[in-house]
């Protein structure tokens, strides 16, 4: 195979991943917008998602569509359960005991999946079959198209919702001024909490569909989330275009470093990069620098 | 006076706990003490949090392990070389490293500790990539050799007591008053005239370093090291001990490592359900205990002196 064909392969796969990391760098973003906490336990929630997934299928032989659907629902729902549990009850906690829930919380959910499920690894079957298919000289599995079209409807429907119907609206508002938007009569309570269940669903739908590619356990959670955690700040921390082109940028150096350079290497390479983006440019890529106030 | 006791203690717990098992859960609680010390001067008293200090802990014992096993140098002399390039090392990424604050110095540090990580794992020639590195040397002064749990136990805590009487002294000296000055606004302690950005690098260094000399330490003791005890679970562990523990509370630290140690010891009991347990525990801790132990207990304490007497004043 040509050099130039291979380059093609590398950009197919690391787009696709690349999505991945955008949907959860997505999800990311969404809930420090609302709280300024970094959820650690954001990783997990992707994990869950796939491992739901199988469940439903293996083991209650349910169509794929209603297993995914059902998944989706499931994870939001430890989501939720999981913000009211651990960050609601916290009023005037420092960053750093929210960090250190969040990984409490990530340890937590990380074994009760392991005691359900085992630690087998596990790989869902492929949404439409795995035959490939050429496009020009690189071929791409149906999977790979699930994949892009799931996410683009996912991150369409998520600029829809935050632009044009109030609840994105308000929620957009308490991004930008807590007090505020609770002055204008902006329930935060309830903004913050929709933040988790949105940020879990898309969460578990980058766990579903990315699980036939690289098989799924209870402990894929981690990477998978840290990967996410690059996308986001790269982007600056934003709830959209630029986590995504971010999550992108990430899955194709990757995909290209894993093949170009060494494949042991692959996940140094992405902190490699992250750090390098930090170093030169703190407020991320596509971020604006933020002034810091004293 | 504190200091007194803890020594005393030290001296005496191995009339008690003299055999081989607890005294080994011993040299782990010293070697924990000494990194949750290293991490507790950055994070407590400077403010600044690394997710990445396993990956320190780990080149300290690569490096000992290495220059040891591979290249038969003085253990002791690898304990130097160790702690000078981690050193080194941290000077130079503390610069850009710290410029970062909050999640973004997180972010930075959990990724420098992963790619350090990933390193061990793959550099397999050098390292013996994830099955580990084996027939590390213990460490030996003439012809007196540490190869024995108790002579061990005595060794990590030597180091580990040198260790607390240097950062009870560092922090209460002009630097620490400085770094505290820095924890509380940063911006506030460059006005009187604190060189903020220098003195967080400085004391980023001395925590690498410390925990490079547990590293060493670690390696010459168990005689193996393996890619799995530096991994990022270790780096959370060691913030979670501090964290329970108490921020900015040298006994603290050592309470935190100590509880951190012995907690999975007991919980082996609980079998699959020791993570579940620990999760909770960390959750649980932070939500209830947030000044940590080295708060906590005086405040339990006060408050069952309080309710023990007025129980006792109503019998009189």
């Amino acid at each position: 195979m040509e050099l130039s064909d291979q380059i093609a392969q590398y950009l197919v796969s690391g787009l696709s991943t690349g999505a991945i990391y955008a949907l959860i760098g997505i999800g990311f973003a969404i809930i420090y917008n609302s709280t300024e906490i970094i959820n650690f336990a954001q990783g997990e929630l992707v994990m869950l998602g796939g491992m739901f997934a199988l469940f439903f299928i293996n083991f209650l032989h349910l169509p794929l569509p209603v297993a995914v659907l059902l998944a989706v629902v499931s994870t939001t729902a430890a989501g939720v359960l999981f913000e009211r549990l651990t960050i609601r009850p916290l009023k005037s906690a420092t960053p750093l005991s929210l960090i250190i829930i969040t990984i409490g919380g990530s340890i937590l959910i990380r074994g009760i999946a392991m005691l359900v499920w085992g630690k087998d690894t596990h790989a869902l079957p492929a949404f439409s079959g795995s035959e490939p298919i050429l496009i020009g000289t690189a071929t791409i599995l149906p999977q790979h198209l699930w994949i892009f079209a799931l996410t683009v409807l996912a991150i369409v429907m998520n600029k829809f919702f935050f632009n044009y119907t109030i609840t994105g609206k308000a929620m957009r508002a308490c991004a930008v001024n807590k007090r505020a938007a609770g002055l204008v009569g902006i329930d935060v309570r309830k903004m913050v909490l929709f933040s988790f269940a949105i940020s879990a669903s898309l969460g578990s739908l980058a766990g579903i569909i990315v699980a036939p590619l690289t098989m799924t356990s209870y402990d894929v959670g981690i990477m998978l989330g840290l990967k996410g955690f690059c996308a986001a700040i790269i982007g600056g921390l934003s709830a959209g275009v630029g986590t995504v082109l971010g999550g992108l940028l990430l899955g194709i150096l990757e995909s290209l470093g894993a093949g170009l350079i060494s494949s042991g290497y692959k996940d140094a390479i992405a902190f490699i990069i992250l750090l390098l983006i930090l170093f030169i440019r703190p407020q991320g890529l596509f971020g604006k620098a933020e002034t810091e106030r004293v | 006076m504190k200091f007194l006791v803890l020594a005393l203690l030290v001296l005496l717990l191995p009339l008690v706990a003299h055999e081989g098992y607890l005294l080994n859960v011993l040299v782990f609680v010293g070697i924990h003490s000494i990194l949750a010390l290293a991490l507790n001067l950055l994070l407590g008293y400077a403010g600044q949090i690394s997710l990445g200090h396993a990956g320190f802990f780990g080149l300290g014992a690569y490096i000992s392990g290495i220059l040891t096993a591979t290249y038969s140098l003085n253990p002791w002399l690898a304990m130097v070389i160790a702690a000078a390039a981690v050193t080194l090392l941290a000077f130079a990424v503390g610069f850009p490293i710290l410029k970062l604050k909050g999640h973004y110095l997180a972010m930075a540090t959990l990724g420098l500790g992963i790619i350090i990580y990933i390193v061990f794992n793959e550099a397999v020639d050098q390292t013996g990539g994830p099955s580990g590195l084996s027939g590390i040397p213990n460490l030996s002064i003439g012809a007196y050799s540490f190869d024995s749990d108790m002579r061990n136990y005595y060794l990590i805590w030597t180091f580990a007591l040198v260790a607390i009487g240097l950062s009870l002294n560092l922090v209460h000296s002009r630097i620490g008053r400085a770094l505290r000055a820095i924890h509380d606004s940063e911006v506030a302690a460059r006005v009187i005239g604190v060189n903020a950005r220098l003195l967080k690098v400085q004391i980023f260094a001395l925590s690498a370093a410390l925990s490079a000399v547990a590293g060493s330490l670690y390696a010459h003791t168990m005689t193996f090291v393996a890619p799995a005890s530096f991994g990022f679970n270790f780096s959370v562990e060691l913030v979670t001990m501090v964290i329970i523990g108490g921020l900015a509370s040298i006994y603290g630290s050592l309470l935190g490592a100590a509880l951190l140690t012995v907690l999975p010891e007991l919980l082996r009991a609980f079998q699959d359900y020791d993570i579940i347990i620990y999760g909770l525990l960390l959750i649980l801790m932070t939500m209830f205990l947030p000044g940590g132990l080295a708060k906590g207990l005086p405040q339990a304490a006060s408050y069952l002196k309080t309710k023990f007497g007025k129980g006792s004043s109503a019998d009189a």
